[in-house]
């Protein structure tokens, strides 16, 4: 197996990242090699699934009377019972996202200088980041479930004056909007999946990287693929935070 | 394990043509026709799956035409050959909407979209710039297996007990949304929707491939100002397809979990059968907005490859270079950027507010510019050329007269006055079959015949192609001309029968005209089957040239090899349109390898 791999790495040298063999290639119209060119083309068809997601979030939300308060829905923070903590939980999982976005940029610079000790570290890091935040959200929804929100009910509705109160009791229809946990799990829910398959391709980058036929390439540019995966992972996080969280 | 190393990438097709030409592995018959990672071969895999598909889609529009042809009949025959959708020797109504949902997700779909762009854009792009296969090889080879596993889906869901999807191809909630609608709202729409997703995978995998490979992989001197017009329309295709199919995703992942989770993104108080829904606070208008940002892209998806065939093969035929290259270019350009910008115009209807609508008229009135510019375009090409009467330009200009047809009716429907009184008839019928229908069919043809000789190495029957452009042309106009009175009249669109309005009675002889000239189309398109299955076999053998062109394929062996050129890659020197340029000269045209003349480099027009 082994001997394969490097076969095909021989051959990716004179190849990659401005293909320029006499033959082919010649005309890198924006001068980043093809790989680059199809995952940033990638990138610019997932924010447009992602903007769809948004604008019917905001379309929907636009057409409610009312909506819960995001300081009372997410208030909860893990080992601390009846703590009453507005959004102190999410901001921890998205400081966390952001500086595992900062260790992949790390590690796609320890690229650029050939240190494979430091790319390895550095992707190690930004996994690290990337599962603590898919185990915050595995928790947030957890206990989101075990207060009553779902697909199709949403126990945060409003009092007699209005605020966002959390109905213990299951009604007939929702206290509150329905939509609001519909939203939540099917947005967070695809962003999630996102992260999910972003952790994954990064551990193929650490193995790639920590085994190394990416060194043997003279480049690492495979790095720097996942990085632009991730940051934009990153980049939908802050819309859809902006978009449940603080609005 | 040696076949995966020498299919993992473009990389090591160049580093093998490079170090010994000719360079063969042993293929068995699974990789070299099934599972081949060749460009050309799985170009022909979409065209035979496109093929497939049309026929499918083709009988289904005959099986509803008899029905709205001879309402009051009945046939035996048809219920022992489909017992499942008849009763009594009459077309149960379900099946009615059934055929017709399936008809436009299939011609809409997986011919026009998949299947026209699949096989151009596979067979057409490395060829054309001087590649020796797409960027990715394995993702294209999996755009066309995700493409096949959809298919699969989608052909399944016919036979399901309850039928497949029967709420029009635009799918719209609620009634897709609750399976107690209508039959065709249970199982059938979960397929529909399970298809779709791998049909938009599949989409994505072969655009980023197209885009990639004609921003990347082209030869030496083919800067992207000498790249063919069928290039260019086909890396534009894929750049619309890689915006706008994303939305339906979505779309169709909202619409799921209404279907699935209970949830109210589409969906608001509903009453049925006198029971209220659970559901609040959704809007169906999300959906259609959602819809209508691919639906919209898609008809451009549709047409622009069919309109870069087109362009290129009416310059070869009439012996004269494209009028207005860069205006052909910027043109396509603008439908690209326009099209992304009147999908509300399918909504005038839905009581949008008139001033919104008024925005949506304006800029559906602006596609009429870049539009009227390739058609002129397209007429000077013609003007006074020497045009060689043969299948390819046949269908080239019938495309050209299809499209002038269809476009000024758009022009009408474009306004949201007009559209008012003509939404949901017959009229937008007419509009869009000629338009985007049958004109892409004609560039998908012409597309054909012109690149057949590259494809197999043979050429078609001329007898047959002629029969088949007499019948398709004739007849197509004789089935979409009359529907424009029907939808002027105000008679609407996909009613089971019109037996009940004394409005509609008078029209009965009329639907019959159509649907006779409905099925007698179909079976012309059965010629061209015969000729295209019976010429790879038994057509006359093609020169390297045979219509003496001046594009890069024709300089690559004609019995198509692995990697396109033997030796190295051809460089280019000019663009693809030096037709006539000397008329003392015998030869009317000088092919991109050529280098430059010393006069030619003083004048730099056009290099």
């Amino acid at each position: 197996m082994a001997e394969v791999i490097e076969i095909k790495e021989e051959h990716h040298v004179d190849q990659l990242p401005t293909p320029n063999n006499g033959e082919g290639g010649e005309n890198s119209a924006l001068n980043i090699s093809y790989g680059k060119t199809m995952m940033w083309y990638f990138l610019l068809s997932d924010a447009f699934t992602f903007s769809a997601f948004l604008i019917s979030y905001a379309t929907i939300r636009i057409s409610q009377p009312w909506w819960p308060d995001p300081n009372v829905v997410f208030k909860s923070f893990p080992f601390m019972a009846h703590a009453n903590v507005p959004l102190g939980f999410v901001s921890v999982m998205t400081f966390v996202l952001i500086l595992s976005s900062v260790a992949v940029v790390r590690a796609v610079q320890e690229g650029h200088r050939m240190n494979q000790k430091g790319v390895v570290t550095w992707m190690f890091w930004g996994i690290v980041g990337g599962v603590f935040f898919l185990g915050c959200q595995a928790w947030e929804w957890n206990n989101l479930i075990h207060e009553g929100l779902r697909p199709f009910y949403n126990p945060f509705g409003p009092n007699e004056a209005g605020k966002t109160t959390l109905f213990l009791e299951k009604m007939a229809m929702s206290p509150g909007p329905v939509a609001f946990g519909a939203l939540f799990f099917g947005i967070t829910g695809f962003h999630g999946f996102h992260v999910f398959t972003g952790v994954c391709l990064n551990v193929y980058g650490l193995i790639g990287a920590a085994n190394g036929p990416f060194h043997k390439r003279g480049h690492y540019e495979m790095i720097e693929k996942l990085g632009l995966y991730w940051h934009f992972v990153d980049l939908v996080w802050v819309f859809v935070f902006l978009a449940f969280y603080l609005m | 394990m040696q076949t995966t190393t020498v299919i993992d990438s473009p990389a090591t097709e160049h580093a093998h043509a490079h170090g010994h030409t000719g360079h063969h592995h042993t293929e068995t018959f699974l990789s070299k026709y099934i599972f081949s990672l060749d460009h050309k071969t799985i170009g022909k895999q979409f065209l035979i799956m496109g093929m497939i598909w049309a026929v499918i889609g083709g009988l289904m529009s005959v099986i509803f035409r008899i029905q709205l042809g001879w309402p009051d009949e009945t046939f035996p025959i048809l219920e022992k050959m489909f017992a499942a959708w008849y009763t009594d020797g009459k077309l149960n109504p379900e099946a009615y909407y059934m055929m017709v949902t399936m008809h436009g997700t299939i011609m809409v779909f997986f011919v026009l979209t998949a299947s026209l762009s699949g096989t151009f854009a596979n067979i057409l792009i490395p060829l054309q710039i001087g590649a020796r296969d797409m960027a990715s090889p394995l993702m294209n080879a999996l755009s066309f297996w995700l493409f096949f596993t959809a298919s699969v889906v989608m052909f399944g869901s016919i036979f399901l007990p309850t039928g497949a999807a029967s709420a029009g191809w635009t799918i719209y909630p609620p009634l897709s949304a609750l399976p107690q609608t209508s039959p065709g709202s249970g199982d059938g729409m979960t397929w529909w929707l399970i298809s779709m997703v791998l049909f938009v995978a599949s989409t994505l995998l072969g655009g980023l491939n197209y885009v990639s490979t004609v921003l990347n992989m082209r030869t030496k001197g083919m800067s992207m100002f000498k790249m063919p017009l069928t290039v260019w329309a086909l890396f534009f295709t894929a750049i619309i397809g890689i915006l706008s199919f994303p939305v339906l995703v979505s779309a169709v992942v909202l619409l799921i979990f209404d279907r699935s989770l209970g949830t109210s993104f589409y969906l608001s108080n509903i009453v049925i059968g006198g029971q209220a829904l659970p559901y609040a606070g959704g809007s169906p208008i999300l959906f259609q907005h959602l819809f209508w940002f691919l639906g919209h892209p898609e008809v451009y998806i549709v047409i622009l490859p069919a309109m870069g065939m087109v362009s290129e093969i009416l310059a070869i035929h009439s012996r004269k270079p494209i009028f207005g290259y860069k205006a052909m270019i910027f043109s396509i350009l603008g439908i690209t950027v326009l099209g992304f910008i009147v999908w509300a115009h399918h909504m005038f209807m839905t009581g949008m507010n008139p001033f919104l609508g008024s925005v949506f008229t304006l800029f559906t009135l602006l596609i009429a510019i870049p539009s009227a510019v390739k058609v002129f375009n397209w007429l000077t090409t013609l003007w006074r050329g020497n045009i060689k009467i043969n299948p390819p330009s046949m269908f080239a200009i019938g495309f050209v007269s299809m499209f002038i047809s269809g476009g000024l009716t758009g022009i009408w429907l474009g306004n949201s006055t007009v559209d008012i009184q003509l939404h949901d008839t017959y009229f937008v019928i007419a509009h869009f079959h000629i338009v985007m229908g049958i004109a892409a069919f004609f560039g998908m043809f012409a597309g054909v015949y012109h690149w057949f000789p590259r494809m197999f190495g043979r050429m078609m029957n001329e007898t047959m192609a002629y029969i088949h452009f007499a019948i398709t042309f004739v007849g197509s106009y004789l089935i979409f001309w009359p529907m424009h009175f029907l939808g002027l009249a105000g008679v609407p669109r996909r009613y089971y029968t019109f037996n009940e309005f004394e409005a509609f009675a008078h029209y009965g002889t009329l639907n019959k005209v159509i649907s006779i000239a409905a099925i007698i189309v179909f079976l012309g398109q059965l010629i061209f089957l015969v000729n295209f299955f019976w010429s790879i076999k038994r057509g006359r053998k093609s020169t390297q040239n045979p219509w003496q062109a001046n594009t890069l394929e024709w300089t690559s062996p004609i019995e198509g090899i692995h990697g396109n050129w033997e030796g190295d890659l051809p460089e280019v020197h000019r663009w693809p349109y030096d037709y006539s340029r000397d008329p003392n000269s015998d030869v009317d045209f000088i092919p991109q390898t050529v280098p430059l003349t010393e006069e030619e480099k003083k004048d730099k027009i056009h290099h």
